[in-house]
């Protein structure tokens, strides 16, 4: 049995790691929503931990919840990505200042 | 001697690993396919978690549609590697800070002494058998229902959204216009002659 501590030690390092992610990679948004992926598995990850830890399946549910709400959520930012590219011509966090006041 | 702390401590290295990859990669490929790797080592602590259906939903699901879509984005989109690149070393000391006291304070609030013993146990949700699928099948289908048709709408809602960001309208082939057919009126096709005016 492995103590419930380092699990949640290993997500918070996952976390923090797909945080930084999102404030190195400025200029590139796919690599931003890849972070904001791995931030969604370590979320995944504690729902799972204490799922197990309290012999509880609810936490699995919403794993499984979270899951498909992912999914919808990559696939419309990546459609978002689309058309931002074609009407910019790149996808630099930086000129999506558009709408700016 | 203990295979369980070996596999855990093995596998979380080597997640740690390609996560850091896929922040540091200068290549968006690199970066998708470490994010791969790391879908399938965290699938691999799930299952020492007694999460097997999950895991197995993670690499079916992820690997084998999210990631492959993300793919086909980056494979799509022609990147200029040097320009995605640059502001990489003036922001890395704001997000190493970010990581450290980040990193720092989750770990200060978790790293406390959570007991093993049965106390914690909640016996809220009645579990059918020892098997993890039928379990979760069970309780999705009766506490959850509605939460389950609701993510169902949400994926739909996403499959709409999708499309009709990125479908472009077709100009070449021709085609039908329903409200258009509807409002034509009878001037505009029937043109009365006299026969003075054939003359």
């Amino acid at each position: 049995m492995i103590p419930v501590t380092y699990y949640l030690i290993l997500s918070s390092i996952l976390f923090s790691i797909s945080l930084a992610g999102i404030f190195l990679n400025r200029k590139n948004i796919l690599i931003m929503l890849m972070s904001l992926e791995l931030m969604f598995l370590s979320i995944n990850f504690n729902f799972i931990i204490f799922g197990n830890y309290l012999q509880d399946i609810t936490g699995q549910i919403f794993v499984f919840f979270i899951l498909t709400v992912i999914a919808a959520e990559s696939a419309i930012g990546l459609a978002i990505i689309i058309v931002l590219y074609r009407a910019r011509d790149s996808i630099n966090v930086d000129d999506i200042g558009g709408l700016k006041g | 001697m203990n295979l369980e702390l070996y596999v855990f401590y093995l596998f979380s290295l080597l997640l740690l690993y390609s996560s850091v990859n896929v922040i540091i990669s200068n290549n968006a490929v690199k970066s998708a396919i470490h994010l791969v790797f790391s879908f399938f080592f965290s699938a691999v602590l799930w299952l020492i978690l007694n999460a097997e259906f999950l895991s197995v939903i993670l690499i079916l699901v992820y690997v084998g549609a999210v990631m492959v879509l993300f793919l086909f984005v980056v494979m799509m989109l022609d990147i200029n590697v040097t320009a995605a690149r640059e502001g990489f070393v003036k922001y890395f000391s704001v997000g190493f800070t970010v990581f450290i006291s980040m990193a720092g304070l989750l770990i200060l609030f978790f790293n406390r002494d959570f007991d093993d013993s049965e106390n914690n146990v909640l016996n809220e949700i009645k579990v059918v058998s020892d098997d993890n699928t039928e379990n979760l099948g069970y309780v999705l289908y009766t506490e959850y229902l509605l939460a389950f048709e609701i993510s169902a709408i949400i994926l739909l809602l996403g499959i709409i959204s999708a499309i009709t960001l990125t479908h472009k309208k077709n100009t070449i082939n021709k085609y039908q216009e329903p409200g258009e057919q509807i409002e034509v009126k009878r001037e505009d096709r029937v043109k009365i002659l006299k026969d003075k005016d054939l003359e």
